[in-house]
């Protein structure tokens, strides 16, 4: 991609961010958003992922300047900028609803923003015809937004928020609306632009594979607080609560006691079997702990390092989904491409066993 | 955990706008000025109008046998013509839902919903007497009776509920379209027969709506002025009595208590059908309907309602085509024909007809742009924007409908008449064309606002927050995208102001001096002195005018309107 970027991407930092609500029901104070500190780099990608009413969208907004910070400052490219109304910050923002103008044709909708900055005609016209060459919508200008399909509207949005060239670009939900197929292909797209313009963005979701497949990093929000930050693969290997790892995929956790340690592994024992765990911090033996186990990093086989009962066998296609019980707790198991492996049928015993690495010790 | 620091950057923010600023304070400055102040100098009037502050002019009043009888004859005229209003609305909207009508059946429905809107308030009145009076058409020449009345109870009670049906019977056949389909069909499934299903699950549905419509027009009923007085003959109700107490007796401290007493009746009911019904309407009838109703076709129903409707349908449209066949007359109760356009003539050559609706048409035609503009904007700040005055902009605009006209008219003689306060700040105000315009727009404010803000509702909140993102302030939020995507709604409001304008008269008779001729007022007298030609003349030309910018507006929203150029694409 040719593309250059003619303004510098700006960083942005939330320092110490609060927001306060009121429950409409008590007329009680809660925060929506508390104490979020936070640094996102010039050029970067970050998501702020999180179920609903986890702050995210909050936070977004008051980035955007719709709602403003009860506590605490941001900063855009190092500038505060609490006090600037939405339409003088340097950011632009893509929304769930795409919120196209329907009474303007695609060229006018994306057009929109550089008019309000009077920029020249003729520049209007060459840099929108770019951007929406960008974004594959060139033979479309003359259209009307309700004759776009949703993928086609969610480009224009796109391209409206693009052409202004802002210091950040704000996602909120924006694929939301989508089908599955369509929201796959959409965020392989949005991240190509983001990286081919060398943009910094800002996108919020509730999804985490959308969160895992386009961030540089993730800020996993609940209540109001950050509950997890990190890259993707950080969060999703190195979880710091239950939360964060029920949140990101499906997890299993296993209830254990720390026995020692052994090079860079921790072993640890699980109903008077042992295994082991990587784990960065040594807990003192004795200390109760839970292994915190992805579905796919667990194989099934006649033997191995527990002893376990089959009671769910079931077969998806890419994978065949085992649900076994160890001691007490249920275990969640996707053993992939399962062709030509054995099969377990419920009610059948069978050990599981999993690799050091693909484990992670929570102590409780 | 303290909001301050947010409310402060949200104030610093709305600061940081200044055309936002002016705007708020401008309309907070009109609507306290031309809506709260008349009330409240009424207020002041009626507990210090003679002299000390206490309850005397109260008690003055209440002792006046006509001032207590007028309160009953109110009442007792408002809650018929509410009850009757609101079944003949609902069996007319039934019918229109639910039964395969004719087209013909059909296009009288939509006439007899329309006329009502286009015509001047006191139209049936004035058809009322001509066809039924002593000299009337039918009474006395069709049937032959000489000395039928119908001036008084059952001649205002008949007018009043021929005038507000069709209102009631379009909110019933909003709220008739919105129920369900298959929750009926599931009543009949089960084996309810149609007047099962209509008395177990239709009716129920519609219960808070009934309530609803009848007390809309109950309101409408107390408030109304023009029928009262010219077919009231001496059965008088609280706004005529209101008015010939400050024409007729000079008392203007007893009509401001007066005003007071009537607007708290239609303060109390407007507060019960805003807070209480309004929103149980909406709590039962929330869902759209699936799918097309299956209408009744069965013979022994569809024909006698059809036929039962068309006949009512018909009578009313005749009661209005009456007006303009009753201009052509020679002599109306004598001489019939040659039918004649010498009363038009008259009314230019001999009754200023030219001055009169040069007046009515340039007052309301300045009254009815700033009055659409004025509340879309209202609308807009309500729907779309948060501030801390906005909560006192929503609740004094829509009391404005709540108050009759001539409890507006008093409050402005009072309020204006000596200047603000008797200060004598903005005396030049009274007795101008100036205060005619604001009466206007007081009065058709209300209606503009409410179908901005459904208009406005329906509009995602984000397109606007998309655009003021893309660093677009208020003023250009509103004008590139706000007020383009309701321009349908602007311009029905725009004609709407200018219609109920041009056919006021509640207010306006108490306010207009000399150097100003209304239509509606010259009507009124000659209706009042018996020239019922001279006044049908009249009637017919402001009928022509008011439906013409109907139409008008129809063709411009069809050609020019928003919503045709997004829809005709999809």
């Amino acid at each position: 991609m040719s593309e250059r970027r003619v303004k510098e991407p700006k960083g942005v930092r939330l320092d110490h961010i609060s927001k306060i609500y009121q429950n409409p029901k008590t007329g009680k104070d809660f925060y929506a958003v508390h104490d979020v500190e936070l640094d996102i780099e010039p050029g970067s990608f970050v998501t702020l992922l999180g179920p609903s009413g986890c702050g995210k969208t909050t936070t977004l907004r008051m980035i955007a300047g719709f709602e403003s910070p009860d506590e605490g400052e941001i900063y855009l490219g190092g500038q505060p900028i609490n006090e600037l109304t939405p339409n003088k910050r340097d950011t632009a923002m893509v929304f769930q609803s795409y919120a196209l103008f329907p009474h303007y044709n695609v060229f006018d909708n994306v057009a929109y923003g550089l008019k309000l900055r009077k920029v020249p005609k003729d520049e209007i016209k060459d840099r929108v015809t770019r951007i929406l060459k960008l974004v594959e919508l060139s033979d479309m200008e003359q259209r009307m937004t309700n004759q776009l399909s949703g993928g086609q509207q969610q480009r224009v949005a796109l391209a409206r928020a693009l052409v202004v060239e802002p210091g950040v670009l704000l996602f909120d939900e924006p694929l939301s609306n989508l089908d599955a197929k369509l929201r796959v292909q959409m965020r392989t797209e949005i991240r190509r632009i983001q990286q081919a313009l060398g943009i910094t963005a800002i996108y919020v979701t509730h999804d985490q594979s959308e969160a895992m497949a386009i961030s540089d990093n993730i800020i996993l929000m609940k209540g109001g607080v950050i509950a997890q930050m990190g890259s993707p693969t950080e969060i999703y290997y190195h979880p710091n609560s239950e939360f964060v790892a029920d949140f990101i995929g499906e997890c299993n956790f296993l209830g254990c006691t720390v026995r020692g340690t052994e090079g860079s592994d921790i072993v640890a024992e699980v109903d008077g079997r042992t295994v082991r765990v990587r784990s960065d911090h040594k807990p003192a033996p004795g200390t109760k702990a839970k292994i915190v186990l992805r579905p796919e990093a667990i194989e099934i086989a006649d033997q191995g390092a527990l002893p376990c009962k089959v009671e769910l066998s079931c077969f998806m296609g890419s994978y065949q989904n085992y649900h076994v019980r160890v001691g007490d707790t249920l275990v969640k198991i996707a053993d992939n491409c399962p062709i030509g492996r054995k099969t377990f049928q419920v009610g059948d015993d069978a050990y599981i066993s999993f690799r050091s690495e693909c484990a992670h010790l929570l102590e409780a | 955990m303290a909001r301050d620091q947010g409310a402060a950057l949200d104030r610093k923010k709305l600061l940081g706008d200044p055309i936002m600023v002016t705007t708020i304070v401008l309309l907070i400055t009109f609507l306290t000025l031309f809506i709260l102040y008349p009330l409240a100098i009424l207020l002041v009037d009626s507990f210090v109008g003679d002299g000390s502050f206490g309850l005397s002019v109260f008690q003055r009043i209440f002792q006046m046998p006509d001032f207590t009888r007028a309160i009953t004859n109110t009442l007792k005229v408002g809650f018929v013509v509410g009850i009757l209003s609101t079944a003949i609305g609902l069996l007319f909207a039934y019918v229109e839902v639910y039964v395969k009508m004719n087209k013909a059946v059909g296009g009288l429905f939509k006439l007899v919903s329309m006329l009502p809107v286009v015509s001047p308030p006191f139209v049936l009145s004035l058809s009322m007497i001509m066809l039924f009076g002593k000299s009337g058409l039918i009474t006395r020449f069709l049937l032959g009776i000489y000395d039928n009345n119908v001036y008084g109870y059952w001649g205002i009670v008949i007018v009043q509920t021929l005038t507000f049906f069709p209102v009631c019977y379009m909110m019933m056949k909003g709220l008739l379209k919105n129920i369900d389909p298959s929750l009926e069909e599931a009543s009949r499934d089960m084996g309810g027969s149609r007047w099962r299903v209509f008395a177990d699950v239709t009716l129920p549905l519609l219960l808070p709506g009934l309530g609803n419509a009848f007390l809309v027009t109950f309101i409408e009923s107390i408030a109304d002025f023009a029928n009262p007085m010219l077919i009231g003959g001496s059965y008088d109700t609280l706004a005529t009595t209101i008015y010939l107490q400050i024409t007729g007796a000079y008392d203007k401290a007893g009509a401001a208590a007066m005003a007071v007493v009537l607007l708290m009746i239609t303060l109390a009911m407007f507060a019960v059908q805003k807070y209480y019904l309004e929103k149980k309407t909406a709590a039962t009838l929330t869902g759209k309907a699936s799918r097309a109703r299956m209408m009744i076709e069965d013979k022994s129903v569809k024909i006698p309602l059809s036929i039962f409707c068309g006949l009512g349908a018909a009578f009313v449209v005749m009661m209005y085509i009456c007006v303009p066949i009753g201009a052509l007359f020679p002599t109306w109760g004598y001489k019939f024909t040659p039918l004649t356009f010498k009363w038009f003539e008259q009314v230019f050559t001999r009754y200023r007809g030219l001055q009169a609706f040069r007046d009515s048409f340039v007052l309301s035609l300045i009254a009815a742009p700033i009055t659409a503009l004025l509340s879309m904007i209202i609308s807009y700040l309500v729907v779309k924007r948060k501030f801390k005055a906005k909560g006192f902009i929503e609740a004094v605009s829509m009391l404005a409908m709540a108050v009759p006209g001539t409890v507006l008219g008093v409050g402005y003689i009072r309020g204006f008449s000596g200047g603000v306060f008797h200060t004598g700040f903005l005396q030049g105000l009274y007795g101008t064309g100036a205060i005619l315009v604001i009466v206007f727009i007081v009065r058709s404010l209300p209606t503009g606002t409410r179908s901005g803000i459904s208009a406005l509702r329906q509009i995602d909140k984000s397109i606007e927050e998309s655009a003021y993102d893309m660093g677009a302030n208020s003023l250009k939020v509103f004008t590139t995208v706000t007020l383009p995507l309701i321009k349908d709604s602007f311009l029905s409001g725009l004609v709407t102001a200018f219609v109920r304008s041009i056919t006021a008269i509640s207010a306006i008779i108490l306010l207009v001096t000399p150097s100003y001729l209304l239509i509606t007022v010259q009507i009124n007298e000659f209706a009042e002195k018996g020239a019922f030609s001279i006044a049908c003349a009249f009637a017919t030309i402001l009928i022509i005018i008011t439906y013409g910018s109907v139409l008008l507006m129809n063709f411009i929203i069809k050609h020019f309107g928003t919503s045709r150029k997004v829809k005709e694409v999809e």
